[in-house]
């Protein structure tokens, strides 16, 4: 395999070629990301990590973050009517293409901070008023820096939180001059996802041997292609059915994209899930945790190769 | 009514719930809105009758007409349109479809036109009827395509109707879950779990949705999913155990219910408990 893959070049130093990126992902949700990168950041030394899952962040759980650092993240903005200079026309309801404006009121949850209604007034009733739409925070975890950020519930815009999370970790590294950032992916392929893996170095999936991991992992694949992200695999709990994880490996040397990994199904993976450790130091010798520091070492050797 | 299937966590088993209610309520509209990744088709196989594409509109500007002035750019705020001296430039992804633009350009240079994001499919099997969505691989905005997959939603008295929602609580979920009866809340007894369940009753509390919870591979993790479940006086509805034969059945595409028939039975009165809450 090694050699053949376009961006392989032979630069074994030890040390990488610059800051470099690795997203973790896996289109279907619950295949394991956070478990496998909360294990990488305590295999890894010298890296910063981020939890861009804004909606529903799980890293910190299992790596027990001290804030240092706390900002606000002002997503879009929220039209609001006066109702002293509100004539009641409708026309703002009619072109909002949200739903957002009904009975002269803007329904925050719905209103995306377009603008239209403010520009197709024509008794100057409607303003953009700027709104919290979240918080993006930096923290110390006895693993290294973490860059996460939770979205307000229901808030919109969550690609643009993700890239402040990645903002932020980017600086970070470069302050503590860190040359390795891991980023915890949120699930899907739409607007936080694709904000999580642009110009990463390497997208790891985290796939599972069921038919909605293979044809999820299918989708994140093309995904990574069309962003020019060197994708690798890992199989989650694949003795949970041999045949589709053969499946997987198939497909996988068919498209010449390599699989790192082959992670056993173990009950102990809840139990460091529920003592909020992550698994490799929660069982050090256990196959779960001897797989996944294999694959992280197969990982830094890839990476160094990328120039 | 229309019951909708969210999570904050991905991966708790939302769709399995989907389905094999489903299949054990018969004459259902199922609506698989999780259209990054839909999964409802692979387990139910229906026979696709219908595919529709989803177009967003969005601006074409007429280059002869337009002065450069830069209101059209100035008003944007998804950064989807550039102006230079003698230049227009315009990103289609960035695009939220506002219709702003044509409004602000005092020359009327900035027409429509439509752009396809995306496909809804339509299928049925036994007393199943099913729609899903599929957004095209690279586009990030999953929530037109969510739209399009609940305009084809028939009037309830055409068979109860299921929303199967994308995980998370940001705005694809709350377009997947907006305007239901009730919402199905399922999650898993693990601090994971528990963690994002906590944040998806918040975003619920806000959208006024009554809601209850089902708690999926019970028998794993611990027992604070329960503890604040009764602190908060939220119902958990049912309870699906850890077994490793339910687990295989899903990995091959199977829904459980077809070969642990006892288990319709369980769903049927989960659909019970919800209305008669609902009529309280």
């Amino acid at each position: 395999m090694e050699g053949e893959v376009p961006w392989a070049s032979r630069q074994d130093k030890g040390e990488l070629a610059g800051l470099k990126e690795i997203t973790i992902l896996s289109g279907k949700g619950g295949t394991g990301k956070t478990t496998i990168t909360a294990s990488f950041a305590a295999l890894a030394r010298n890296s910063v990590t981020v939890d861009c899952d804004v909606d529903a962040p799980d890293l910190h759980i299992l790596l027990h973050p001290t804030i240092i650092k706390t900002q606000e993240f002002e997503g879009p903005k929220l039209a609001e009517i006066d109702p002293e200079k509100c004539v009641e026309c409708s026309l703002c309801q009619e072109a909002c293409r949200f739903g957002a404006i009904a009975d002269f009121q803007i329904d925050p949850i719905l209103c995306e901070g377009c603008g239209t209604c403010v520009v197709i007034c024509p008794e100057d009733a409607v303003t953009l008023k700027e709104r919290v739409s979240g918080e993006a925070f930096i923290s110390k975890t006895k693993y290294g820096l973490l860059s996460h950020a939770l979205l307000s519930p229901g808030g919109a815009n969550s690609g643009k939180l993700v890239t402040l999370a990645r903002q932020n970790a980017k600086e970070a590294a470069e302050k503590g001059q860190c040359d390795l950032i891991l980023i915890d992916g949120p699930p899907g392929i739409g607007c936080p996802v694709i904000a999580s893996v642009t110009g990463v170095d390497m997208g790891v999936i985290v796939t599972e041997p069921t038919v909605s991991g293979i044809h999820d992992m299918k989708r994140v694949l093309q995904l990574l292609a069309h962003f020019n992200v060197q994708p690798l695999v890992c199989i989650n709990k694949y003795d949970l059915n041999q045949r589709n994880t053969k499946k997987i490996e198939q497909f996988c040397s068919r498209q010449k994209i390599g699989v790192i990994g082959r992670v056993p199904f173990d009950s102990m993976v809840t139990k460091a899930m529920v003592s909020e450790t992550p698994v490799v130091e929660y069982s050090s010798e256990s196959g779960v945790s001897l797989e996944i520091s294999e694959m992280w070492k197969d990982i830094l050797s890839r990476i160094r190769r990328i120039q | 009514m229309i019951l909708s299937i969210a999570s904050g966590k991905g991966g708790t088993g939302k769709t399995t719930v989907a389905v094999n209610m489903a299949i054990s309520l018969e004459n259902i509209q199922l609506l698989d809105c999780d259209v990054e990744e839909p999964n409802a088709h692979l387990l139910l196989h229906p026979k696709v009758t219908e595919t529709k594409p989803v177009y967003v509109q969005i601006p074409v500007v007429e280059e002869k007409k337009c002065d450069y002035c830069g209101e059209c750019a100035k008003f944007c705020k998804f950064n989807a349109i550039f102006v230079t001296n003698q230049r227009i430039m315009f990103f289609p992804e960035l695009c939220s479809s506002c219709g702003g633009c044509a409004i602000v350009c005092s020359r009327n240079a900035i027409n429509k036109k439509k752009r396809k994001i995306g496909t809804t499919k339509r299928g049925s099997v036994k007393r199943v009827k099913l729609v899903y969505g599929e957004l095209n691989v690279g586009e990030p905005m999953a929530t037109p395509v969510i739209k399009a997959v609940k305009k084809q939603m028939q009037p309830p008295k055409e068979g109860d109707i299921i929303i199967d929602s994308p995980p998370g609580t940001s705005c694809p979920v709350i377009e997947a879950v907006h305007g239901s009866d009730y919402t199905i809340l399922v999650t898993e007894p693990t601090p994971f779990g528990l963690y994002d369940l906590k944040i998806a009753v918040e975003v619920l509390s806000k959208l006024k949705i009554p809601f209850g919870v089902v708690v999926n591979r019970a028998g794993i993790g611990d027992k604070k999913v329960h503890t604040f479940c009764r602190e908060k006086a939220i119902s958990i509805l049912l309870e699906i155990p850890y077994e490793r034969n339910i687990a295989e059945l899903y990995s091959v595409g199977k829904p459980f219910v077809l070969e642990m028939p006892e288990w319709k039975e369980k769903f049927r009165g989960l659909l019970d408990k919800i209305k008669e809450s609902l009529q309280v």
